[in-house]
């Protein structure tokens, strides 16, 4: 599966978003290359999850430039998304799987299909209704069903936002390993806890604008802006 | 004493009731099945499809869901009498005549139900399957196939209506003995008479086939609830 084109690097050039006269998104300018995971923090409303779906080529920019490996659009194959809220098929949880795998071109053979579970800790619940999982083993679902496209990036939405502490360090065990596999990790969260823990490189986000970029420890450490210091401090940042 | 009268006709397999039964079903599944066949394409197309008109589509679907069944009975009698559009056809007061009554009579309740168990799922589904790069085709088999448990209760649904349904059948089918007389129009015609017999035991059957039609919707959704999710 790896021979495919790639679509690294995703490169913004100054890119915009709007929705009517609104700014979502303005002069976002970021590369997102191989290598260490890349974590989006910001305040509720500060432009992540519309930024996780431009780079997923679901949404078109309003203004600025967005290239796939220097191409305008993607391939896309590459590419794979975990919502915040992931929607479950109305199958079992190996149907849901197998339904991911024909999406992306590849054979859906339970020999595939159990070998993603057991990637994500659900062995053994391949024939459960996969609507009737926890949130924890839903969003484990999604990690499988996103990986059955073999992606070279994975992009996630908040994965772990309305987990208990048990299905988060699931959730981040998980991702960590997929990160170590060498797939490119970008992942928005306002949970600086998990962000000090997963490392790699952070784009704080205020208002639709990345305000700061650095490696995690220095961000974490010395924040060059004021508004990082807020939120790191725990002060609204609006 | 009219009951037990009833009862004695149930039980001893009265060769008239189990005729006018067996042509009540053929009629409504036989009408279930074309309207299923035009409304649930129908109504998938208008929750997947955006076109000028759809909005418009939408309202008269809807609309039609309250059709009363004699103004349908009059459209079809008029559409298939001597001096109608298809007159030539001979299909007035035969079967055939009375399936197509109840086919148009349920096949915009199909198709406005299922537009909206279609749309409903497809607003769910949308954002996951743009990211997992669903075709078109991959997308209308896969929403059909997880709205299946809701199809079949819209199914039912029109199976109950069409036979529990009397004035289009009376006017298209002309309730004649042993050939278009079905269990509605029997049961008017017999009560009219007032040889109550018949009609309180076919009263009894319609009831049994509209409580078996609803027992298995219901059936089919716990099913459903349990294994599919």
């Amino acid at each position: 599966m790896r021979d495919r084109p790639s679509d690294l690097p995703i490169r913004f050039k100054a890119v915009d978003y709007r929705v009517g006269p609104t700014a979502i998104l303005s002069g976002i300018t970021l590369d997102i290359c191989p290598g260490e995971p890349m974590l989006l923090l910001g305040p509720n409303g500060s432009g992540k999850t519309t930024l996780l779906k431009l780079g997923m080529d679901l949404l078109t920019p309003s203004g600025g430039r967005l290239t796939f490996a220097g191409r305008p659009e993607g391939i896309g194959s590459r590419r794979a998304i975990v919502f915040q809220r992931p929607v479950m098929l109305r199958r079992s949880v190996a149907a849901n799987v197998a339904f991911a795998l024909a999406a992306a071109g590849r054979a859906p053979v339970p020999t595939v299909v159990a070998h993603l579970l057991r990637q994500v800790g659900l062995a053994g619940f391949e024939r459960r209704p996969a609507r009737r999982l926890s949130g924890g083993e839903q969003q484990r679902l999604a990690l499988a069903r996103a990986l059955a496209r073999d992606p070279e990036v994975l992009f996630l939405d908040e994965p772990t936002a309305s987990l208990d502490p048990a299905g988060t360090k699931a959730v981040e065990d998980i991702i960590i390993r997929i990160a170590r596999a060498g797939v490119k990790i970008v992942m928005s969260t306002h949970d600086l806890g998990q962000a000090r823990r997963l490392g790699g490189d952070v784009a704080f986000l205020v208002a639709g604008r990345i305000i700061e970029r650095g490696t995690s420890p220095n961000f974490f450490v010395s924040p060059a802006t004021e508004e990082a210091r807020r939120f790191l401090a725990g002060d609204l940042v609006i | 004493m009219q009951p037990i009268a009833a009862l004695d006709l149930l039980f001893s397999a009265d060769a008239n009731l189990i005729a006018i039964v067996r042509l009540s079903l053929a009629v409504t599944l036989s009408a279930t099945v074309f309207a299923a066949l035009f409304g649930m394409p129908l109504g998938a197309f208008g929750a997947l499809v955006r076109f000028p008109g759809r909005e418009a589509l939408i309202v008269v679907l809807n609309a039609l869901m309250g059709l009363p069944p004699v103004v349908v009975g009059l459209s079809v009698f008029l559409l298939l009498s001597r001096s109608g559009p298809l007159g030539e056809l001979g299909l007035l007061f035969t079967p055939t005549a009375m399936v197509i009554a109840q086919t148009l009579l349920i096949a915009p309740i199909i198709a406005a139900l299922t537009r909206q168990v279609i749309e409903d799922l497809w607003i769910e589904y949308r954002d996951e399957f743009s990211a997992m790069q669903v075709g078109p085709l991959a997308r209308v088999a896969a929403l059909l196939w997880d709205a299946r448990f809701s199809l079949v209760t819209i199914l039912l649904a029109g199976f109950g209506r069409a036979a529990a349904e009397v004035g289009a059948v009376i006017i298209v089918g002309g309730n004649i003995d042993g050939f278009t007389r079905v269990m509605t129009t029997t049961i008017a015609l017999e009560t009219s008479k007032g040889d109550l017999a018949l009609a309180v035991g076919l009263g009894a059957v319609l009831i049994a086939v509209v409580m078996a039609v609803n027992a298995l919707a219901w059936g089919v959704r716990r099913w459903s609830e349990k294994h599919a999710g």
